[in-house]
């Protein structure tokens, strides 16, 4: 069945608004985007959604109770709550380097857990 | 690490903005560069922005902040930046002298030949935004809750009402949400979103979080938690609609209203600020009215974007380090006129070497005691004598010239110092 809604790019800081016709995950028409990646965008909104995601897990020893990680590539957005679950269990020990993997292949979906930022050990 | 008196650059602040002033800085020459920071670690509002979306623009990368700050850190480590952590800078004279109180080092003065201003900003808050109510735990600014949550690791609330629309509001939104927490509703004044619209889909949107356009804030109700807050819809002149007013019980209200540029130190240095954008006026250079003192980042006005504000820093940092450069060729060639034995004070003060080279100089000055018999009126570098002529007599009352000459130029030349005396026969 074709049906035409709104939705919003967000693949840059523009943020176009997108009036797009589709019958299911087929896309028909895109109207209003600011360039060609809009069309993308629609593509893979219907067929696979997927965001990047940002969390903290627990660290020990550091200069902070938590370090800071992020997906190395947008993850699937069904699975982000079941993700941000198995991160709530993880708890690793300082040092840490910026990069270094937390949580290898998350939920099987091919993408790493990566350290933002050096977590030093705590001294003094 | 050993503290200097005397440093080519100090720069004000390790966020974005001072870092890339400082990498500059090196960059262009100068030698001793020192960032001061209040916090115990460098990076500044950056490594609590835990979130995506930073270096688009630089590194052609989608970057948390915390990566985005830890670059520019290891650079600027790799690069011999010398940082003064746990120190917070409580005054800046227009001549550039600092003075900073360390957790370490105690009280710290300090000498720049040039300064960067890079502060950051604050946000606004409850008393700027006038909430009335009554006065119940519960109520922060979003960038605190931020701290909380990203960096220190405990949650302000469980059922939360954000007032603003701004990107860190609706962040804030998303990220609590990630933590189990239930926000109830995001509340804007403007009948438009303030941030970003990729910010309402992916913090808002895709987690249900419900956006009420030109609401506001009427009450907060509670005494020692927040119980509910008051929501009011208003026309265009912010005012409440009366029948329009929703309980929405919460424990926590967040505002995130704005960012003011933080600027405590900028008045203090004597530099003039614009009441628009509520940062120090700046030329092309960044420099701000006060000869080399600069100023880059969101201490100068709020910018958008995080790329940006490491631009500005980049270019703030090699104007201040040309300035630097500068001072200490000025350095080199004036040197100080000293009052020696039985001398007052010797006017000018310096002396430009280089004048020396076609013109002479006339040095003037006051003794300290009479001396009614024949004496020598010296001119000594720190080893040589330059020049001297004899006096029949030297008093307090009358004022005395000597005179150095092209003559002298060659010996002048070696000297750091000139020091007048007098010395009797
Ligand atoms: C709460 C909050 C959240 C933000 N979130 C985002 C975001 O998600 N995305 C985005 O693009 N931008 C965000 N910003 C804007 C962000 O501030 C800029 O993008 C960027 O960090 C500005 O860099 P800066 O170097 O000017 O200032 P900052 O990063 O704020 O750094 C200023 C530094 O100066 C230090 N300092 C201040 N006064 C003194 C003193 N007297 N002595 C010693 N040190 C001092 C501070 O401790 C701080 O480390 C946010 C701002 C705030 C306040
Ligand atoms: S359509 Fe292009 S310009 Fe518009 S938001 Fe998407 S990427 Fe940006």
């Amino acid at each position: 069945m074709e049906t035409t809604e709104k939705m919003i790019c967000i693949t840059c800081p523009k943020g176009c608004t997108l009036e797009v016709t589709h019958d299911g995950q087929t896309v028909l028409k895109v109207e209003g985007s600011g360039c060609k990646r809009g069309k993308d965008y629609v593509e893979r909104e219907l067929k696979d959604p997927r965001r990047m995601v940002a969390s903290t897990v627990r660290v020990r020893g550091g200069t902070h109770p938590l370090l800071p990680v992020y997906t190395s590539a947008p993850f699937p957005k069904p699975r982000i709550q079941e993700l941000l679950a198995e991160l709530r269990k993880i708890e690793i020990k300082a040092p840490v380097k910026m990069g270094e993997v937390v949580l290898a292949d998350a939920l099987g979906e091919g993408i790493d857990i990566l350290a933002s930022r050096d977590m030093p050990r705590m001294t003094g | 690490m050993a503290l200097k008196d005397k440093y080519d650059v100090v720069i004000i602040g390790s966020g974005p903005g001072g870092l890339a002033a400082a990498i500059s800085a090196k960059k262009y020459g100068a030698e001793d560069v020192l960032i001061i920071e209040r916090d115990v670690e460098l990076g500044g509002i950056l490594l609590q922005c835990i979130h995506n979306g930073f270096g688009v623009e630089i590194f052609k990368e989608d970057l948390p902040g915390p990566s985005y700050a830890q670059r520019f850190i290891n650079e600027a480590m790799l690069l011999k930046v010398e940082a003064l952590l746990d120190t917070m800078v409580l005054d800046i004279t227009p001549q550039r002298r600092i003075f900073a109180s360390s957790k370490i080092n105690g009280f710290v003065d300090i000498q720049a030949r040039a300064i960067v201003l890079a502060m950051g900003c604050r946000e606004r808050t409850r008393a700027q935004v006038r909430l009335p109510g009554t006065r119940p735990a519960g109520v922060y600014t979003a960038g605190t809750a931020q701290r909380w949550v990203n960096v220190e690791g405990y949650m302000p609330g469980k059922r939360f009402v954000i007032l603003g629309s701004g990107d860190i509001g609706m962040i804030m939104a998303r990220r609590l949400t990630f933590e189990g927490a239930k926000v109830e509703r995001v509340l804007e004044v403007m009948p438009y979103l303030t941030g970003l619209t990729r910010n309402y889909v992916q913090c808002l949107l895709d987690y249900d979080i419900p956006l009420q356009l030109q609401h506001t804030v009427k009450r907060i109700l509670g005494h020692q938690r927040v119980e509910a807050i008051e929501a009011v819809r208003v026309n265009e002149k912010w005012e409440p609609i009366p029948g329009t007013e929703e309980i929405i019980p919460c424990d926590t209200l967040l505002l995130s209203v704005g960012l003011i540029p933080e600027n405590e130190l900028s008045k203090k240095a004597g530099v003039q600020l614009d009441a628009l954008t509520g940062g120090p006026v700046v030329d092309n250079n960044f420099e701000t009215s006060v000869p080399g003192i600069f100023a880059a980042g969101n201490v100068v006005h709020v910018y958008d974007l995080v790329d940006w504000v490491t631009e500005a820093g980049l270019a703030a940092g090699k104007s201040a380090a040309r300035f630097a450069l500068a001072e200490r060729r000025r350095e080199i060639r004036h040197i100080p006129l000293l009052a020696g034995h039985n001398v007052r004070y010797v006017v000018p003060h310096e002396l430009d070497k280089q004048t020396l080279m076609e013109e002479e100089v006339r040095l003037q000055f006051r003794v300290k005691q009479p001396v009614e018999e024949p004496v020598w009126v010296e001119v000594h570098s720190e080893n040589n004598l330059i020049t001297r002529k004899s006096e029949r007599y030297v008093r307090p009352g009358e004022m005395v010239t000597i005179v150095l000459t092209p003559r002298h130029y060659e010996e002048v030349e070696r000297a750091t110092s000139l020091t007048v005396s007098i010395v009797e026969r």
